[in-house]
C-alpha cells in the first residue's frame, strides 16, 4: 500500500497541573451538541477527568477507539505512591464501563480533536483549560494509507457487535421502507 | 423546552417517604430568576412565621442557580436555605464544589425537603431514580468520610455527596453541610439536616442542560476567558496581594497574610496584633504552607484555585478553602500554622462552621479565665492553647458537658450560662457570630452592611468597593481609571473624593446618601450571584471582578432566550430581596435588630448612625422600622406581600 503523510494530532496531558474543574468536559459536550453549544452534559464529553480527590488523582483522559470486548488482564499502576484503578489510563469505550458512551443511546464516543471546517487552531478542551494541563501537539508521520472510518461507521459497528449484522440490516431496511 | 433551568424540582417528605418530581411554573423564573430568588418565594409561600427551625414544616431547600451547569465560569453554587436554629430567620449558606451542576444534569433545579425521618437516612438521586436509603451505618461518621463511604457504597466515583458530620446529627447550631472542597456553613443548615434525620444527599446526573442561544452565550464566555487571563497575569497593584486577584481570597496560594493577621482581631474577636507579620513568621508559614499543600483545587468549571488538597504529616488528606486557614489559629492565639492544618480536618469531619466555631471556643476560654466556667467545667481539659481548643471542639460537637451550651452558639450559650456570660457575647448581630474585626473609626458603609444584610454575614454584602480609602491620590486615580464594572460613572468621583483623613473621611464621608448607593449596589451584586449560582469570588466579593452589572444580563439573555437589560435584572433581584426581607419581618425582625456589634468600632456616632439607617431604609423603600412599604412592594409586583404584612399588623395601614 502507498505511504501517505498524515498529521497526527495529540493532546499531551500534564496531570500534575489539573485542578479538577472539569471545564474540558463542559466545553467538549457543548461543542459536540447539535446545534453547536445548544446543550451541556459532561456525561457526553469525550474527555473525562478521572477523580479521586483524597488520593490526589485528577486525571483527564480523552476517548479513544471503541472496543467490543473487555481486555484480558487489567493493569494497576502505582506512580508517586498513588495507586491508580485498573482502567484509569485506558481510553477505550468498552463493555466493562460506562465511560465514553452516550448516556442515552449507549453508543461509543470518540474524541475527534474537534475536527471542523475550517479547522480550529486547537481542540476546544485545550482552549478551555486555563491551567495549561492540556497541551495540543501536531506532528507529521508517514503511514500506510487506509480508509478513514466515519463516526456513523463507528456507531454502526457497535450496534452490529451488540445485536448482530442481520438485526441491524433488518432495522435499517424497515426504517428505509417507512421513508 | 426550558433553558438554563431544568424546570423540575424534587419534593421529598422524609416523614412519609414520599418523593415527587414537580414541574415548576416558568412564571416564577420570570419573577425571581432562580437560586435564592425562587427559593425565597417557596419559603414565603409555604413556611409560616410560627414554624421553628426544628419543626417538621421547616423546609430545607438545596438549590442550584440559574446558570449552574452551563459553561458560564464558576456557576457552581449550591444554595441551602432554611429557618436557622440560631437566628430564627431565613439562612441561605451556599457552597461551591460540584454538587449543584450534578443536580442540574440529573434533571432538577432544587431538592425541597420537609418532614423528619424516623431513622437516619440518605437520599440517592440518579437521574429519574431517586431513593431514600438507610444511613444508620453512617451514624457518627465524619462529614468528609461519609462522602467517600457513600461513593464506595453506590460504586459511583462520580456521585457528588453533600453530608453532615456528628455536629449536624447532634443539632449543633453552627453545624455545616460539607461537600468536596466546600461547606454550606453559616446559620446551622447541618443542624436542620440532622434534625430531619438526613445524613447526606448523593447525586449523579447524565442529562442535558439546554442553552437557548448557545453560540451567543459562548461569545460571552470567550470574552470572559480573555478577561480572566488578563486579571490573572495582572494582579491589582493598588491593594495587598491577598485582595489583588480574582476568586475568593487565594488563601491557599498566597502565604503573605499580613493583611488578615494584622487587621483582624485575635481570640474572641478581641486583640489586633499589628506587629504580627515578622520575617520569622513569614519564613515559618512559608514552610508550613508549602509542605502542607499537595495540590491546588478548583470548584466546578472555574479556572481559579481557591482550594487545596492538604497532606499534613499524619493528618489524613482533606480539602481546604479560604479563610478557615486562619480562623482557628487566630481565635486560639496560636502562631504556628501547622495547628490550622490539624484542627481544620477535625472540625470539617465534625461538620462545623469555620467562622462561628472558633469564636465560640475562644468565648469559652474567656469564660474560664473570668471564672464563669469553673475548673470542674474544664475537668480533663489540657492547659496549652492548642490542646484546649481540641478539647473544646470535641465537647461542642458532641454536646458533652459545657459543650452542650457552646453548641448553641455564643448568643444562646451566654444566655443559658448566665452569671455574666452575656457580656462576653460581644461580637454577634442577630444572634450570629460576626467577622473578627475591631476597628477605630466608624465606617458608614460597613455600619450599613453589618446592620442590614439579610445573610447577617459581612462577606455576603461587601465586595466590589475597597474597605478603606487609598492614602495616595495617584493610587485612587489609577484605580478608577480602569473600572468598567461600576454601575455608574459617578461612583468614580465618590472614590476619588474619599480620603483617610479630613473632611472627606469616615464617618461623615461617604455621606449617608452616597453610602446608600454604594451599599445597595454591592448587595444587589450578591443577590444576582445568588440567583444565578455564581461564585461571589468572580462577581460580588471581589475587586474588579469578571461578572458585573453590564454583563450579567448578556449571559442570562443568551442562556434563556430572552432579552434582559440591566433595569429588568435589577427589578427582579430587588423583588426577591424585598420578599426575603418581608419573610424575616414576618418573623419579627425589625429596626431594633439592625445593629453591628457594639464594640465593632471604638468611636461611635449614635445620631449619625440613626441617620444612616433611616436614609438607607428610605433609599430601599422601607419604612422607619425597616419594613418594605406598600408602595415599594406594589412597584415590585408584591402586593400579596403587602396584604399579608398588613393583615399581620406588621405594616400598618396609612403609615407610609
Amino acid at each position: 500500500m502507498a505511504k501517505i503523510k498524515k498529521t497526527i494530532k495529540t493532546i499531551k496531558v500534564d496531570a500534575d497541573k489539573c485542578n479538577g474543574c472539569r471545564a474540558c468536559e463542559v466545553i467538549c459536550s457543548a461543542y459536540h451538541s447539535e446545534p453547536k453549544y445548544s446543550s451541556i452534559n459532561p456525561a457526553r464529553a469525550r474527555i473525562q477527568v478521572i477523580t479521586h480527590r483524597l488520593k490526589d488523582i485528577w486525571l483527564p483522559v480523552f476517548a479513544g477507539e471503541y472496543t467490543p470486548a473487555e481486555c484480558m488482564g487489567r493493569d494497576k499502576y502505582i506512580i508517586d505512591g498513588k495507586e491508580y484503578d485498573e482502567c484509569s489510563f485506558c481510553r477505550a469505550a468498552c463493555p466493562s464501563r460506562d465511560m465514553f458512551k452516550d448516556p442515552d443511546s449507549g453508543l461509543p464516543l470518540k474524541c475527534d480533536m474537534c475536527e471542523s471546517d475550517p479547522p480550529l487552531a486547537q481542540p476546544k478542551c485545550v482552549e478551555a483549560c486555563l491551567n495549561d494541563v492540556l497541551i495540543y501537539q501536531e506532528r507529521v508521520e508517514e503511514v500506510e494509507e487506509e480508509a478513514e472510518q466515519s463516526a456513523i461507521q463507528t456507531g454502526l459497528e457497535a450496534l452490529v457487535d451488540k445485536h448482530g449484522f442481520q438485526k441491524v440490516i433488518d432495522a435499517i431496511a424497515l426504517m428505509a421502507n417507512r421513508g | 423546552m426550558r433553558y438554563a433551568e431544568t424546570g423540575y424540582n424534587l419534593e421529598i417528605d422524609l416523614t412519609t417517604g414520599s418523593i415527587e418530581r414537580v414541574e415548576t411554573d416558568p412564571k416564577m423564573t420570570d419573577l425571581h430568576l432562580g437560586g435564592l430568588g425562587t427559593s425565597v418565594k417557596i419559603h414565603w409561600d409555604r413556611v409560616s412565621p410560627e414554624v421553628k427551625a426544628f419543626d417538621p414544616e421547616n423546609l430545607l431547600i438545596f438549590s442550584t442557580g440559574l446558570l449552574c451547569g452551563t459553561p458560564a465560569f464558576s456557576a457552581n453554587r449550591t444554595l441551602v436555605s432554611f429557618v436557622s436554629p440560631q437566628t430564627d430567620l431565613l439562612a441561605y449558606p451556599m457552597m461551591g464544589g460540584f454538587w449543584s451542576s450534578e443536580l442540574k444534569y440529573a434533571g432538577y433545579d432544587k431538592v425541597i425537603i420537609r418532614g423528619k425521618s424516623p431513622k437516619l437516612v440518605y437520599i440517592w438521586i440518579h437521574n429519574d431514580k431517586v431513593e431514600i436509603r438507610d444511613a444508620t451505618h453512617l451514624k457518627g461518621k465524619g462529614a468528609l468520610e461519609t462522602q467517600e463511604l457513600i461513593r464506595e457504597e453506590l460504586k459511583d466515583p462520580k456521585a457528588q455527596v453533600a453530608a453532615i458530620g456528628l455536629a449536624g446529627e447532634n443539632r449543633v447550631f453552627v453545624a455545616s453541610i460539607e461537600q468536596s472542597r466546600s461547606s454550606s456553613a453559616r446559620g446551622g443548615g447541618g443542624a436542620v439536616m440532622g434534625d430531619k434525620g438526613l445524613k447526606a444527599i448523593a447525586v449523579r446526573g447524565t442529562k442535558d442542560v439546554n442553552l437557548a442561544r448557545g453560540a451567543e452565550f459562548m461569545v460571552q464566555v470567550q470574552e470572559m476567558t480573555k478577561f480572566i487571563k488578563h486579571r490573572n497575569e495582572n494582579p491589582l497593584k493598588e491593594v495587598m496581594p491577598i485582595m489583588s486577584g480574582l476568586g475568593s481570597p487565594q488563601m491557599m496560594k498566597h502565604i503573605d497574610e499580613k493583611w488578615h493577621t494584622e487587621s483582624f482581631a485575635w481570640g474572641n474577636a478581641r486583640v489586633r496584633r499589628k506587629d504580627f507579620w515578622t520575617e520569622e513568621i513569614d519564613k515559618n508559614w512559608t514552610k508550613s504552607q508549602t509542605e502542607a499543600i499537595k495540590r491546588f483545587v478548583s470548584c466546578f468549571n472555574c479556572p481559579q484555585q481557591c482550594g487545596a488538597l492538604i497532606c499534613h504529616e499524619d493528618v489524613p488528606p482533606y480539602l481546604m478553602k479560604c479563610f478557615s486557614k486562619l480562623t482557628y489559629a487566630m481565635a486560639a492565639y496560636v502562631d504556628d500554622l501547622d495547628f490550622s492544618w490539624r484542627i481544620c480536618k477535625k472540625a470539617f469531619e465534625y461538620g462545623l462552621d469555620s467562622f462561628s466555631t472558633p469564636q465560640i471556643l475562644a468565648f469559652a476560654v474567656e469564660l474560664y479565665e473570668a471564672g464563669i466556667f469553673t475548673d470542674k467545667d474544664f475537668e480533663g481539659c489540657p492547659t496549652d492553647k492548642e490542646g484546649r481548643f481540641y478539647w473544646l471542639l470535641d465537647k461542642l460537637a458532641r454536646r458533652e458537658g459545657i459543650g452542650d451550651y457552646l453548641a448553641d452558639g455564643t448568643y444562646w450559650a451566654a444566655r443559658r450560662i448566665g452569671k455574666g456570660a452575656e457580656a462576653f457575647d460581644h461580637n454577634t448581630t442577630k444572634k450570629h457570630e460576626q467577622m473578627n474585626i475591631k476597628l477605630g473609626m466608624l465606617d458608614p458603609l460597613y455600619f450599613l452592611m453589618f446592620a442590614t444584610n439579610e445573610k447577617i454575614s459581612i462577606t455576603q454584602i461587601e465586595g466590589n468597593w475597597p474597605q478603606a480609602p487609598f492614602p495616595s491620590k495617584e493610587a485612587r486615580q489609577s484605580f478608577v481609571d480602569d473600572w468598567p464594572q461600576l454601575p455608574d460613572e459617578k461612583f468614580k468621583k465618590y472614590f476619588l473624593d474619599w480620603e483617610p483623613r479630613g473632611e472627606n473621611s469616615n464617618p461623615y464621608y461617604p455621606t449617608p446618601e452616597i453610602s446608600s448607593e454604594i451599599v445597595d449596589w454591592m448587595e444587589m451584586l450578591h443577590n444576582i450571584d445568588d440567583a444565578l449560582g455564581l461564585c461571589a469570588g468572580m462577581g460580588s466579593f471581589c475587586f474588579k471582578p469578571a461578572y458585573h452589572i453590564h454583563n450579567y444580563p448578556k449571559f442570562i439573555s443568551a442562556a434563556m432566550g430572552v432579552d434582559m437589560d440591566e433595569e429588568s435584572l435589577k427589578k427582579i433581584v430587588n423583588r426577591s430581596r424585598n420578599l426575603h426581607r418581608a419573610f424575616n419581618n414576618r418573623r419579627g425582625m425589625t429596626r431594633a435588630d439592625e445593629k453591628p456589634p457594639q464594640d465593632h468600632w471604638k468611636h461611635r456616632f449614635p445620631e449619625l448612625e440613626e441617620k444612616l439607617l433611616t436614609t438607607y431604609y428610605e433609599f430601599k423603600g422601607w419604612n422607619y422600622d425597616g419594613i418594605p412599604t406598600r408602595k415599594r412592594l406594589h412597584e415590585l409586583d408584591l402586593d400579596y406581600v403587602a396584604d399579608d404584612l398588613e393583615q399581620r399588623g406588621i405594616l400598618k395601614d396609612g403609615q407610609d
